[in-house]
């Protein structure tokens, strides 16, 4: 559909962009604008869908169609709306309190539907909007104005709990690296199914560098992988690093002597237990964090399986005739 | 006694009662399906217990199902029972309450045994103690003469057993001369695939019949007479139905999807099964993880253009408080049904109760008003459905239907409307195509005089805008926290809503349009108000009923109507809702009658009340 030849400037509305100046909010707004120019679907169509956050307030600078809701609650929306009309492609912009916390119930089971919504979790391990509370992302003991003393919760990992769910499409990027971001936007519009993005975004003013080692242009590299299907998994400043599999376990080597390119491991999207790992693995200090699309398998979609369900029953009973139904069971008259 | 010698009655209440396993809803429906095709009005009330499977023979294990039938219009279900089917001890004592001196009782007396007693915690047998002295009892040993009938079927011992309710059912037919076909008829349908249980169940059923032939010179037999019904095709239905089918109808007269976003809750689920039957439709059902999911996903596909729908209870609709809230923000079409029960939190989850009207009204931040309606009885809730879905769609507010427990399950006889003519069309707000010029276009722009604006759903080219919860300008849409502006907003969103005045009938009153006492109530209590004023009318009091069904807005003359009597009453099933709401608006001085007990008014109770507030 390369008759639509939307530049990026289209999918601007004519709003202010309100966000702290530096937020990482930004490249991933202008990123999407830029997906968007690629995905071929049609302007009109598009809608994007936010619970409450700083990041909610996406939709506002869409020229898309936008619908910033509740807290929590955009997984609900979003999937109605997807179910009521399948033809559009809906954009649900989430942040890790949004989605993880109030809104934890609709999220995995929007997942475990796997309704064909596209979801955008920008995780910055805080709470942005209500100025700088502990977020179930947020490092355990971390000192916020509402853990002063340090946080005691325990971390969620939001690739994990998506893989809990049935997730059929996980997948991570950066706001720093925004031809990374724009790349998994659109494979994520191909897949036909929930597909998960996580963001890790910067949030300038109240946990500045939280995901600094892992988005630093500087050290990046060594803490990095980026996964590409069929690939080796291969990283470092020089290209000297790799992961191989020991056991159950994953391993950063060093190639040389040792190790060799063939000993790494190649990565499958489809293979759900790697993809079990790579979700897995940073949570141990000093490993890399894994970006790129970590699974991603083929289902049905309830949206389609609603559809089908509905002519399913209309081949078999025929189209809903109110009158028949009326008369329909014991009827009697009265003269 | 000869068969033909028998009383005539105008018309009289049975209840039907035992374990929740032993078939009483069936045998009820059959009674009352009986009854309509004999031409009698019916009304009737199934009665279940809360927990699902208490234990067998215990009186928290009792399933009632009670039938009105007359010769005369019959709307409710009936204040005094004329006779209880008792098929246990413990059914006997849950409803003797209800059974007027001098009704008859039909007593199983087979479970009348020492540890079936002790089950219903009676320490004496009250078949043998002279305590039902008041009352006519029939003694039936339903259980072995169900067995005995069925020796020689080829069925199983469990089997056996559950053939009993016909047995009962059978002795019932006798004694109110109800004919015994269509039940036959009935059962050799239901169990077309079984034939050993449907010969099973009519064996049993005629052996009951035959049974109470044999107890004539005891007993006597009644006939209740046709009633005098308007003409036309009839059919039973009940309120969840009634309810669900109005939306489906709805929908067709506005040509739009229908999408229902739900959450299983008692007693408000039926319309969640119901309307899932009808996928033929095309009617969308979700089945959300919760009540706020449930709302959530049908504000989408009203975003989306579909006719959207949710369906709860009290405790439902609190959580649903904030999503309603932003429905009513977005100046959406959205239609919530509230069927009531006993509260507060999870309260009386099968009883009847009619107290979320203040939750209707204010139950939501800030100041969000919406359009309010309560369906009256059963097959109103048709009627209901239908308005509330047109008021939704034409003035593009979030609609909350009140029902409640009561009308929701019980079941009434209803005419059968003329659909094509007077359930046809739906005109609504929706842009369905892109206009030539979209240039200027602003979604939030208001028709002058409803203050309603247009629908604008994705998916149509070059009317793409925002809608957050945020307080938006009142000319442009955006973002804004300017002071006077919200206030300009808060303001327009009222009057939104009070313009639906235009739209909506007037207020009915039955009765002379001034007079001694008006009796304002709303909702469920209908049919029990309107009875007792109807029996005071024939007596000569000045008294006049005004049963509202348009709660907000109120429709323009209720002030006339107001003034015109020198006293007024308002009965409610609850701590006095609706009166509050006509003191603080009218400034009037009215009367409340409350009941709290999750049961419906009776109309001898009113009766009194009534007369009392005269004096
Ligand atoms: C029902 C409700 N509870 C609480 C809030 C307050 N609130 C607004 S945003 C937010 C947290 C947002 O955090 P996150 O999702 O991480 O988004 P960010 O602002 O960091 O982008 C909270 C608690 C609210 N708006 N609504
Ligand atoms: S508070 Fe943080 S997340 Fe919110 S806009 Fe500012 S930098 Fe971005």
């Amino acid at each position: 559909m390369t008759e639509l030849n939307y530049k990026k400037k289209d999918f601007a509305s004519d709003q202010d962009v309100k966000w702290c100046p530096g937020c990482g909010d930004y490249s991933i707004l202008s990123s999407l604008q830029m997906a968007l120019t690629k995905t071929g679907t049609k302007k009109e169509d598009i809608v994007c869908v936010s619970g409450i956050g700083c990041s909610s307030r996406f939709p506002y600078y869409m020229n898309t169609y936008g619908y910033h809701t509740i807290h929590g609650r955009a997984p609900a929306v979003a999937s109605g709306m997807k179910v009521a009309n399948p033809n559009l492609s809906v954009w649900m912009i989430t942040g890790d309190g949004d989605c993880l916390s109030i809104g934890g119930n609709h999220f995995i089971h929007a997942l475990r539907r796997n309704i064909d919504i596209n979801m955008l979790l920008f995780n910055n391990q805080i709470y942005g909007l209500t100025k700088g509370q502990f977020s179930p992302t947020s490092k355990q003991g971390q000192v916020t104005k509402s853990s002063p003393y340090g946080s005691l919760d325990r971390t969620f990992n939001p690739g994990k709990l998506a893989f809990g769910a049935g997730a059929t499409y996980i997948c991570k990027t950066l706001d720093s690296d925004p031809k990374h971001m724009t790349d998994m936007m659109v494979e994520a519009d191909k897949h036909r199914g929930t597909s998960f993005i996580e963001v890790f975004q910067n949030c300038v003013i109240f946990n500045n560098n939280c995901h600094q080692e892992y988005t630093d242009r500087k050290t990046r590299s060594d803490h990095a992988v980026y996964l590409e299907h069929e690939t080796p998994m291969k990283f470092g400043k020089e290209g000297n690093l790799g992961i191989v599999l020991e056991g159950l376990k994953l391993k950063v080597v060093e190639i040389g002597d040792k190790y060799k390119d063939q000993d790494l491991l190649v990565h499958d999207k489809h293979n759900k237990m790697l993809s079990y790992l790579l979700l897995s693995s940073h949570e141990e200090n000093g490993f890399p964090k894994f970006y790129g699309v970590i699974y991603q398998e083929e289902d049905e979609t309830f949206n389609d399986q609603v559809a089908a369900q509905i002519e399913q029953v209309r081949n078999k009973k025929g189209e809903g005739d109110f009158n028949k139904l009326l008369f329909s069971g014991e009827v009697w008259e009265v003269k | 006694m000869s068969s033909n010698d028998h009383i005539e009655l105008e018309s009289v209440v049975i209840r039907f009662s035992g374990d929740s396993g032993d078939g009483m809803q069936l045998t009820g429906t059959q009674f009352s399906n009986t009854s309509a095709l004999m031409g009698n009005d019916i009304s009737t009330f199934p009665d279940y217990p809360a927990e699902i499977r208490a234990p067998q023979g215990t009186i928290a294990g009792v399933s009632g199902f009670q039938v009105h039938f007359g010769s005369n219009e019959v709307i409710t279900p009936g204040d005094e029972v004329d006779m209880l089917v008792a098929l246990n001890p413990a059914a006997l004592k849950a409803n003797l309450g209800s059974l007027r001196k001098g009704g008859t009782i039909l007593a199983n007396t087979d479970a009348f045994t020492y540890k079936g007693l002790e089950k219903a915690t009676y320490t004496d047998n009250p078949l043998e103690d002279n305590s039902l002295s008041d009352y006519q009892v029939i003694e039936a040993p339903i259980d072995s003469q169900t067995l005995d009938t069925l020796e020689d079927h080829e069925l199983d011992l469990k089997n056996k057993k559950r053939c009993k309710n016909f047995y009962a059912l059978g002795i019932c037919y006798f004694l109110y001369h109800r004919d015994i076909t269509p039940t036959i008829d009935w059962i050799n349908e239901k169990f077309k695939k079984f034939p050993e249980l449907a010969q099973a169940n009519i064996a049993t059923l005629k052996s009951g019949y035959h049974f109470a032939e044999t107890l004539e010179a005891v007993v006597s037999t009644y006939k209740v007479p046709s009633a005098k019904i308007t003409p036309g095709k009839y059919r039973q239905i009940n309120g969840n139905t009634s309810t669900a089918w109005g939306f489906l109808r709805a929908a067709q007269a506005a040509k739009l999807p229908l999408f229902l976003g739900s959450y299983p809750i008692t007693p408000a689920t039926d319309i969640l099964h119901e309307l899932s039957k009808h996928k033929n439709f095309g009617v969308k059902t979700f089945q959300a993880e919760d009540e706020i999911a449930a709302i959530c996903c049908s504000i989408g596909a009203g975003l989306a253009g579909n006719l959207a729908l949710t369906t709860s209870s009290g405790p439902g609709i609190a959580l649903k408080g904030e999503a309603i809230g932003l429905a009513v923000t977005y100046e959406m079409p959205l239609v919530i049904v509230n069927v009531q029960r006993g509260g507060p939190s999870t309260g009386l989850p099968t009883k009847t109760e009619q107290s979320d009207l203040y939750q209707a009204l204010y139950g939501r931040n800030g100041e969000a008003p919406l359009i309010i309606l309560a369906a009256s009885r059963p097959n109103d809730c048709f009627h209901m459905a239908y308005e509330a879905s047109r008021l939704a769609l034409q003035h593009m507010s979030p609609v909350m239907l009140l029902t409640d427990g009561y009308i929701a399950n019980g079941t009434e006889p209803w005419r059968i409307p003329d659909v094509d003519k007077h359930y046809n069309e739906i005109k609504h707000n929706l842009i369905e195509e892109a206009p030539a010029n979209t240039d200027g276009f602003k979604w939030i722009e208001r028709d002058e005089v409803s203050k309603v604006r247009k629908w604008a759903i994705p998916g149509t080219k070059g009317l793409e805008h925002r809608i957050g919860g945020l307080e938006k300008d009142y000319h442009t849409g955006d973002v804004s926290y300017d002071p006077i502006n919200h206030e300009l907003m808060t303001n327009a969103r009222k009057e939104k809503i009070e313009r639906v005045v235009d739209n909506i009938p007037e207020q009915e009153l039955e009765g002379d349009s001034s007079g001694d006492l008006l009796v304002v109530s709303w909702g469920g209590t209908y049919g029990a108000v309107q009875m007792a004023v109807k029996q005071l009318q024939k007596e000569g009091v000045r008294i006049s009923l005004m049963h509202m069904k348009y709660i907000n807005p109120i429709p323009k003359n209720v002030p006339t109507i107001l003034k015109n009597f020198n006293r007024i009453i308002v009965p409610e099933l609850n701590g006095g809702q609706l009166i509050n709401v006509l003191k603080a608006k009218y400034s009037i001085e009215a009367i409340g009658y409350n009941k709290m007990q999750g049961l419906p008014f009776k109309i001898s109770e009113l009766v009194e009340e009534f007369k009392k507030a005269i004096q």
